[in-house]
């Protein structure tokens, strides 16, 4: 099926098929209440001990990187918030397909009714939402508390963040589909998984601003997938992209997300193949 | 020699359960409650009950995983609650569900870690490892990784990792759950082995009466904590009213046919069943039958333990 | 008494060394996701310096702290935390363990149940962050200009010592809390990993409360930060007597006997009280 037939067929009548998978995902993680709370708290330490660092940096350098010194403290409790949301370090369905895989029932999933991109992508922003929720309020509050931040105060910028959101957990999805894919070519995917947050936690800005990274590597990280993680959002509820900025922000995060989205399918069809081959 | 004497055992558990989207009540549930019961050495003792009557933890009491709330609990001369490490060397423990050997190295090097965290002398273990090899017929598997090994399989190679110290109770928590008739044909054969030959006390829990009938000679049947039934398996059937039921061929159908001490529950075309008391013989019921019609064919079913210990529970609540 | 304390100790080390070489054999089985593995770890623990490297080319200065004296703290807080986490970090599981029903198993061996939980899952993959560590501490000892006196020689290997039993310590007091709640791994990460982040940077740089909170709360102060005042001759944000930076092994010691009791009640909650 190509990628149109099957956006297509999500327009008819399976949207409602997925708006209910997505549902029952967050309400799987609603049930982990005491995890969730105890992962809220790492995010709030965390926070305040990243917060002091960047303070002690912008009192060096006042305004670095274009961010004052508010901006900056912001900067880490916002990316604090998203961590989990985004699943910068993997993680979220990548777990329940890596049981699939052990288990062998990845193999019949390939030939369910229901689409198995789609499906997966719909378990994740569910989960995504209740994260979004959960374990990105408290953290936020917590800065709020604790430190001098700057959040906005104009709607119009939260709504822009969120579908910035939107698109970092869909380019996040498309980048771990693929990780999670190499397992129907190798022994087990651990290895690759390892590789990859190394890679995501550098590139998407969740231990330092992009703008930070000095000369040729900080343009090449703006331009990479991983930026539309953690850096695209920060910036747009600190208001550094706004007008054109923020559109062609949005734009880069969607335009990532399609290609991730139509690169997971690809190997997807790869795989179906081969498991047709090898019968499993 | 009294080897496990347990008095007045009790073991209650605070148990919260959610009330609404907040608030929680706390519960206290008696898992024992009273338990009193002595096992001599060398005796195979079959413990039965309901789930959640109190078998496993009355068997994590005895294994010194659990303290009891109250009462006095001696093994093999050792107070659980206070030696555990002491007791561990003078039992063998089998839980049917999980294993304590290593999945991913061969069956060899679970025994070589035991001999080391069981301080066994080299001699001892070398007799043991290879005796039980024998018995369990575990020499080709050996060398081969535990992840590999069939339920069955896994099974002999737990039994005899928790045989290797030669423990003086040997405790099985549902030994043959999940075996196929031929591994548990042999997990039975060894146990009597151990049992008989060796002289090990062994205590089991299982919910397969063949694993009673065939290794055990005595019978303890708890619930709600309490032991509700002490004794051999026949006066288990007698105490809980059991039947078994002797299924005849006919040469031609009949109604109901007439024979003292059985009546008929059932008739299918040339085919009756009979139900007689489980602790009766049933060659006599055999042979007035036989006397006065023509047979064909017969059989004798023997009771399933959940209906005899359901029929004891109902006489227990009655009386 | 003491002849019986001692052999306990020897047995209990012995038991823990029986079960981590099991599990060496165990991984070994799998080789090459192992080696992956390992290189992984390295690269993901390196992160968090090639921030700092990148940090610095922003400025010359963290907090008052050069680079090399950065990469002192960073090199023995990673130094403490992995050989902290190599030898007993397994314990962190313990939750799983009693929700799945295997800490039985571990109740039913001869041996003390706290070696044989340590020694669980053991991995030579976590050697990633303690050789990691190790080499960025040899880099910044090139590179510091330390006034080597006794005192300050007789610091540098009693640091490590006693910053490893203190984060070991801060593992098993942690895993002692999932006795009571089983997922309380997280809050333990955010005081092992969280605490190991917060001391990789000079105290300079936060709040005085907050060193103060490591200093007479949770003593991970003792780890590198008061030892490294001496060492590296800079002065205490908070004014501290001079004893205090030589105090590591008292605190060390203060550590094992809280984390001992936490254990003890731990383990007599789950046999009294457990499911």
């Amino acid at each position: 099926m190509t990628l149109t037939a099957q956006l297509g067929a999500v327009r008819g009548g399976t949207a409602r098929l997925y708006l209910a998978v997505a549902r029952g995902a967050f309400r799987r993680y609603a049930t982990y209440r005491a995890a969730t709370l105890a992962g809220a708290f790492t995010n709030t330490v965390f926070g305040c001990i990243l917060a002091y660092t960047f303070l002690a940096l912008w009192h060096a350098r006042p305004g670095l990187g274009g961010y004052d010194t508010r901006q900056a403290v912001t900067y880490i409790w916002i990316s604090q918030a998203l961590l989990v949301t985004v699943a910068v370090w993997g993680g979220g369905f990548q777990d329940d397909v890596q049981d699939r895989f052990r288990t062998g029932d990845i193999a019949v999933d390939l030939y369910r009714p229901v689409d198995f991109q789609g499906w997966w992508l719909a378990t994740d922003l569910g989960r995504a939402g209740f994260h979004l929720l959960a374990r990105g309020a408290v953290p936020t509050l917590a800065g709020m508390v604790l430190f001098d931040t700057r959040l906005p105060a104009d709607p119009a910028v939260w709504a822009a963040f969120l579908v910035s959101v939107l698109l970092a957990v869909v380019v996040s999805f498309g980048l771990r589909f693929l990780v999670s894919l190499t397992g129907f070519w190798l022994h087990d995917s651990e290895g690759v998984r390892a590789v990859m947050l190394v890679v995501s936690m550098f590139f998407s800005g969740m231990l330092l601003p992009l703008a930070l990274f000095p000369g040729q590597l900080g343009r090449i990280a703006a331009e990479l997938p991983w930026a539309a993680l953690i850096s695209v959002p920060t910036d747009v509820l600190l208001e550094r992209r706004t007008g054109t900025a923020l559109l062609t922000g949005l734009a880069f995060q969607a335009a990532w997300a399609a290609v991730l989205l139509a690169a997971g399918r690809g190997v997807q069809l790869l795989a179906t193949r081969k498991v047709v081959v090898q019968g499993g | 020699m009294a080897l496990i004497e347990l008095e007045d055992v009790r073991r209650s558990f605070t148990v919260r359960t959610r009330a609404g989207r907040l608030r929680r009540v706390k519960r206290e549930v008696r898992a024992v409650d009273g338990l009193s019961f002595t096992v001599d050495a060398g005796e195979c003792v079959g413990y039965i009950g309901p789930n959640g009557a109190g078998k496993s933890t009355t068997i994590k009491m005895l294994t010194g995983i659990l303290v009891p709330s109250s009462g006095r609990l001696r093994v093999a001369g050792v107070d659980p609650a206070r030696e555990r490490t002491r007791l561990a060397q003078r039992i063998g423990v089998v839980f049917g569900q999980r294993t304590t050997l290593w999945w991913d190295l061969p069956l060899r090097d679970s025994y070589e870690l035991a001999r080391r965290i069981y301080r066994i002398p080299d001699a001892r273990h070398r007799a043991n490892l290879d005796r039980c090899v024998e018995l369990l017929d575990l020499g080709a598997l050996l060398d081969t990784p535990v992840r590999q090994l069939s339920l069955g399989q896994r099974m002999r190679g737990d039994l005899a990792a928790a045989l290797l110290h030669d423990p003086q109770v040997l405790y099985l928590d549902e030994p043959t759950i999940g075996l196929d008739v031929v591994s548990k044909a042999k997990v039975r054969e060894f146990l009597r082995e151990v049992n008989t030959d060796r002289g090990t006390t062994v205590l089991l829990t299982t919910h397969d009466l063949t694993d009673i009938e065939q290794l055990c000679g005595r019978v303890m049947v708890i619930d709600h904590g309490r032991v509700v039934y002490d004794g051999g398996l026949g006066g288990l059937h007698a105490a809980g009213e059991s039947e078994r039921t002797l299924v005849v061929d006919l040469a031609e159908p009949r109604p109901a046919i007439e024979v003292p001490g059985a009546r008929v529950v059932r008739v299918e075309g040339p085919r009756q069943w009979l139900a007689f008391p489980a602790q009766d013989s049933a060659a006599p019921l055999l042979a007035s039958v036989a006397a006065r019609y023509p047979l064909v064919d017969l059989s004798v079913r023997e009771p399933a333990i959940e209906d005899v210990i359901a029929r004891m529970y109902a006489e227990a609540v009655i009386g | 008494m003491a002849e019986t304390l001692t052999a306990r100790a020897a047995w209990s080390v012995r038991s823990w060394w029986l079960v981590a070489a099991m599990w060496t054999r165990s991984i070994m089985a799998y080789r090459i996701s192992f080696t992956l593995m390992l290189l992984a770890n390295i690269a993901t623990n390196s992160l968090d310096f090639v921030v700092l490297l990148l940090m610095f080319r922003h400025t010359d200065t963290l907090g008052g702290w050069t680079l090399p004296e950065l990469a002192f703290l960073y090199g023995t807080s990673g130094l403490a935390l992995g050989l902290a986490n190599l030898l007993v970090g397994s314990i962190d599981a313990l939750g799983q363990r009693i929700r799945a029903g295997t800490l039985d198993i571990v109740l039913i061996r001869p041996a003390p149940a706290l070696a044989q939980l340590c020694a669980e899952r053991f991995s030579l993959r976590r050697l990633g962050r303690p050789l990691q560590a190790g080499a960025l501490l040899a880099w910044s000892l090139s590179r510091l200009d330390v006034h080597w006196t006794p005192d300050r020689l007789l610091l540098m290997p009693m640091m490590v010592c006693a910053g490893t039993v203190i984060f070991a310590c801060v593992f098993i007091g942690g895993a002692s809390v999932q006795f009571w709640w089983d997922e309380a791994k997280e809050l333990q990460n955010s005081f092992t990993y969280g605490g190991a982040t917060m001391l990789q940077y000079p105290p300079t740089v936060f709040a005085r409360e907050l060193v103060a909170g490591t200093v007479f709360g949770l003593p991970l102060a003792f780890v590198n930060w008061l030892p490294a005042l001496r060492i590296l001759d800079k002065p205490d944000p908070l004014g501290l007597p001079a004893a205090f930076q030589y105090a590591s092994p008292l605190a060390a010691a203060l550590c094992v006997l809280a984390a001992a009791a936490a254990w003890r009640a731990g383990l007599r909650a789950y046999r009294g009280t457990g499911s």
